[in-house]
């Protein structure tokens, strides 16, 4: 069986990404796994009462992650009648999205990876790159961007 | 330019209500400093020297450690480089507290005015020979901190609710039972953790010192300087209130801004070291002729070579605080199933901080012949190093001063966190008390700063060295526990047992898939 990673976020393209990844899981009995990654560096200079609770403040950042984007997401589309029968499982981590996110597909042994486009300006592209195209550069299978 | 610099205040004719607490500061403050650092650098004649006992205390540890772990502190560089870099991060760690950033923190607290100031010191007092001596001490430092933040690691305590806490109070009592000492270890622990809290006190004062030396000097002789001068306590003043706000207010984004520049700032400072040496090209080797000559036979230094190499020690140590035992509670959060890994990464404070940075200071200081000025016995450390940077860089000491006031806040701020962890140790977490103990600690930034350099630097050197004391006698009960986690793991990673993350795996999985 076939399984597609989609990578959300907040943005409204994560909705997009998600209803074309639902309508060709349930045509071609796909199984998905919604994919989240915390913006999170290593090399980060934090101080010494903050990497104390930081264990705890993961576990919260996961939480929260879980509670505000992934579940409203997916209500959304049971809203929408996107769902159908299709098996969702999740996975959120830390770290740079566009690695993280082919790290995933490669670990779970995904077959196809969609995202959203976020619609940046040209200029916000320019200076920071963006997610999408980082990722399609990464990812060892076929990245479908959605506009 | 500078002003001269008297260590009597009597001298500076104040009428002020801020001259008269500066006088009482100095009256009361100064003979309790005096008495300490009497008990605690209790020393011996050698070769018609005085030699403090405490002092070569340290240095013998690190070199006990270096030889006892087969220089390890070398022979693992390139590992603890790889560990940084996150080479060996499992995936079950992404968004846990990683090595660079356990180093960073600690790096924050370790990376102040011991650098910049204190290299001054000791050139003034040992010649360029001191500086030779702080970086040996520095390459033995280095595998004292291997041992310590590897212990802090080990013993470290993990709450129900997930925070970690860790440091010499925990490796002390917790190691010292393994081996059936429990008395010593819990009484060293006790006192480890009494003595964190007068050591921050002292480091917060002499940190406040050297920063308003540098304002100061700066503000130029018109009335601002004149008036900061004679109102140094105003400063000491403003840098608590700073500091209350993060420590009492709870405004942590204050402390987390200040950690993000400090790095930035001392990036910054070695360029600006770089430039001066870069402008005295010619000089450079002769300055480093005068560094090794000086080490073993210098000239017109009290104490000959064994005075050289007691300041460069002492300097080193207070500077890089290998064997104090602070920086093992930063190091001590780290993510890892392998406390060598911290270890590893742990000797890198001191490569970084002395013998990169402190060295860079050193060769400004002696390229630049400022040592050699005819007042140098009446200007503080910093007042020196920012002259170095003067003759080459008219306005680099704004610059400067700018640096040191940020060292020495978020080194400020780090002793209050340290000195927390010792006082929670003892008490708990108890609010009131706890209110006490940081109101103390931020009188004694406004001391600092209005108290004169003697007194200040004598009594923060004086509990530092208490804090090594009992520490380093604890790290040589444990020294067993030391070389075996480090013989174990060093050879797990040579028969591949430890790998790379990425690197794929007989099974064909990658390596450390994360915990689901």
């Amino acid at each position: 069986m076939e399984s597609v990673l989609v990578g959300v976020d907040r943005s409204d393209g994560s909705r997009r990404a998600l209803a074309f990844a639902l309508k060709r899981a349930q045509v071609n009995k796909w199984s998905i796994t919604i994919g989240h990654v915390i913006n999170w560096s290593r090399y980060s200079f934090p101080i010494g009462e903050d990497n104390e609770v930081r264990p705890v403040q993961r576990r919260a950042e996961i939480e929260a992650a879980r509670a505000e984007i992934i579940e409203p997401l997916v209500s959304w589309a049971e809203a929408e009648n996107l769902r159908g029968d299709v098996e969702i499982t999740v996975d959120i981590r830390h770290g740079r999205p566009s690695e993280v996110l082919a790290t995933i597909a490669d670990e779970r042994g995904h077959d196809v990876i969609v995202v959203g486009r976020k619609g940046d300006s040209d200029l916000r592209v320019a200076i920071f790159g963006s997610t999408a195209n980082r990722l399609a550069q990464h990812a060892t299978v076929p990245v479908v961007v959605v506009p | 330019m500078t002003t001269p610099f008297s260590l009597d205040f009597a001298a500076t004719p104040t009428t002020s209500l801020a001259g008269s607490v500066d006088d009482a500061l100095e009256k009361y403050f100064g003979p309790l400093a005096d008495w300490l650092a009497d008990v605690v650098f209790y020393s011996v004649p050698v070769f018609g020297t005085e030699v403090p006992l405490i002092v070569t205390w340290l240095v013998i540890c690190g070199m006990f450690f270096t030889i006892w772990l087969k220089f390890l502190n070398v022979r693992g560089m390139k590992h603890a480089v790889d560990l940084v870099r996150g080479k060996y991060t499992p995936a079950d760690a992404q968004g846990e507290v990683t090595h660079f950033q356990a180093l960073a923190t600690a790096l924050s607290s370790t990376v102040g005015l011991g650098n910049i100031a204190g290299v001054a010191v000791a050139i003034t007092i040992g010649g360029p020979g001191a500086a030779f001596w702080m970086v040996f001490a520095g390459f033995v430092g280095m595998s004292t901190k291997m041992a310590e933040c590897m212990l802090a690691v080990k013993y470290r305590h993990v709450r129900e609710d997930g925070t970690v806490s860790g440091g010499p109070m925990y490796y002390l009592r917790d190691g010292l039972a393994e081996l059936g000492f429990a008395r010593i270890g819990k009484f060293l622990a006790v006192a480890w953790a009494a003595f964190m809290m007068i050591a921050a006190l002292g480091t917060n004062a002499f940190q406040a010192n050297q920063a308003t030396q540098q304002l100061v000097g700066v503000s130029g002789d018109g009335s601002l300087g004149a008036w900061l001068d004679a109102n140094r306590w105003a400063v000491g003043v403003a840098m608590a209130v700073l500091a209350a706000a993060v420590i009492i207010g709870g405004i942590k984004s204050i402390a987390r801004v200040t950690s993000v520049m400090v790095p930035f700032m001392a990036v910054l400072y070695v360029l600006a070291c770089l430039t001066v040496l870069l402008t005295h090209l010619a000089d450079i080797p002769g300055a480093i002729g005068e560094i090794v000559t000086g080490a073993f036979s210098p000239e017109g230094v009290a104490g000959g070579a064994v005075g050289a190499l007691i300041v460069g020690f002492q300097r080193a140590t207070f500077s890089n605080s290998a064997g104090v035992g602070d920086a093992p509670i930063a190091h001590s959060v780290v993510k890892t199933n392998r406390p060598p890994t911290e270890g590893f990464v742990a000797s890198l404070e001191p490569f970084v901080d002395t013998i990169i940075v402190c060295s860079m200071t050193a060769m400004t200081i002696v390229v630049t012949g400022t040592w050699k000025g005819s007042d140098v016995a009446d200007v503080s450390g910093i007042t020196l190093t920012s002259r170095s940077f003067e003759s080459v860089v008219g306005w680099f000491p704004y610059v400067l001063a700018v640096a040191v006031l940020l060292f020495a806040f978020s080194t400020i701020l780090s002793n209050s966190y340290y000195g927390m962890k010792g006082f929670g140790y003892l008490f708990g977490d108890r609010a009131k008390p706890e209110m006490v103990y940081k109101g103390v600690f931020l009188c004694f930034t406004v001391i600092g700063a209005a108290s004169a350099l003697g007194p200040v630097i004598l009594f923060a050197d004086s509990v530092f060295f208490l804090l090594a004391l009992v520490n380093v006698i604890g790290l040589y009960f444990l020294a067993r526990v030391v070389r075996r986690e480090f013989t174990n793991y060093w050879r797990d990673l040579h028969s591949g047992d430890i790998r790379e993350v990425g690197e794929i795996s007989e099974t064909g999985g990658r390596v450390g898939a994360s915990e689901r």
